[in-house]
């Protein structure tokens, strides 16, 4: 899990830091003296795991959760427990440590955040397997937001820093990346063909060299994807 | 009894490994030095809030060193500086001192 450290006392991200050492799974990538800094470094990155100190002048703990549209999972720590009441409120907190941080408590910690961790991937999974669970996405257009049901869909295609979504009812162009549309499409229907395309593997008509014809399309297959797609196929 | 600071909190975290317990206690030095005098920079200024900011964050550094009388007079310190009294000023000063001596000797 990677995991950053949020505290504006050197001697606490160092006893943080410390302690994580002792983790095999846990990897610190970054530390932070302020959330400002923080909040900057993961509008461009992401991570599994945040230590926040709670008690920060400015912009405390709680101020911080709440710039996050995604928070991930959050270790509360602070020299007081006055505001473990508070922690509550938010599903991301698995625990609250007081400090002096004790290595035994540290690793009650650990655990739990392991066990969520691994409860938000199966999660994840199943989500992504089962289509029911997720039938359609939002996408943002001209500040719409406009709802794709995922079954219509049958082609994806990547021009530069948008895609191209073609579904039986209408073409829409979104600034998106290949890959963020990937994540969000179920595995058992849809498949990477080539750098640039994504496919309904239901709506082939049929498949022709290194091209395959999806409703009018007709869309290039990579040497690498081919035997993937071969593997799909029903084949007689 | 008075309590005595010592460096059992160090020693667990560190396990024998020597580099890690001369780069804390660096730290700790280091940061308690200039909390210290920005605690009595703003206590010279009359500034509650910040002063309250100053002892939270020295009272990490009190149970740190295994003082716990002292780290719960420092948060009754905390709590009366954030009322805007000065009540148990005077011991947190000697609750300083005593750091500051230990300090000094490591």
């Amino acid at each position: 899990m990677n995991c950053i450290i949020i505290d504006d006392e050197a001697t606490s991200r160092t006893i943080i830091g410390e302690l994580c050492s002792n983790y095999n799974n846990l990897n610190v990538v970054e530390v932070f003296s302020n959330a400002i800094e923080a909040i900057k470094y993961l509008n461009h990155n992401e991570t599994d795991l945040i230590f926040l100190d709670i008690h920060m002048p400015d912009f405390n703990g709680f101020d911080f959760i709440r710039t996050l549209k995604n928070p991930p999972i959050i270790i509360l720590t602070t020299a007081d427990a006055d505001f473990a009441i508070n922690a509550f409120e938010y599903d991301c907190i698995v625990d609250y440590i007081v400090k002096p941080i004790k290595p035994k408590r540290f690793s009650k910690s650990i655990q739990k955040v392991e066990a969520k961790f691994n409860e938000e991937i199966s999660r994840a999974t199943s989500k992504k397997n089962n289509p029911s669970a997720n039938d359609d996405f939002y996408v943002n257009i001209n500040k719409r937001l406009i709802k794709i049901d995922i079954q219509s869909i049958y082609l994806v295609e990547a021009k530069g820093d948008y895609i191209f979504l073609k579904t039986d009812n209408k073409n829409y162009t979104v600034h998106s990346t290949l890959k963020k549309i990937e994540e969000k499409l179920p595995d058992h229907m849809f498949l990477k063909i080539h750098r640039s395309y994504i496919i309904n593997i239901n709506r082939i008509i049929d498949i022709e060299d290194n091209s395959v014809l999806i409703e009018k399309d007709i869309v290039p297959v990579s040497r690498s994807n081919r035997p993937e797609l071969m593997k799909r196929l029903n084949l007689l | 009894m008075e309590d005595q600071p010592n460096l059992n909190y160090i020693n667990s975290l560190s396990e024998g490994d020597k580099s890690f317990e001369i780069k804390i206690l660096d730290i700790i030095k280091k940061e308690f030095k200039q909390e210290k005098k920005t605690y009595y920079n703003n206590m010279k200024n009359d500034n509650f809030k910040l002063c309250a900011e100053n002892v939270h964050k020295i009272k990490h550094k009190i149970s740190i060193l295994g003082l716990e009388k002292s780290y719960e007079i420092a948060g009754q310190y905390e709590n009366n500086l954030r009322e805007g009294n000065y009540e148990l000023q005077n011991r947190f000063s000697d609750i300083l001192n005593k750091v500051t001596n230990y300090l000094n000797k490591l």
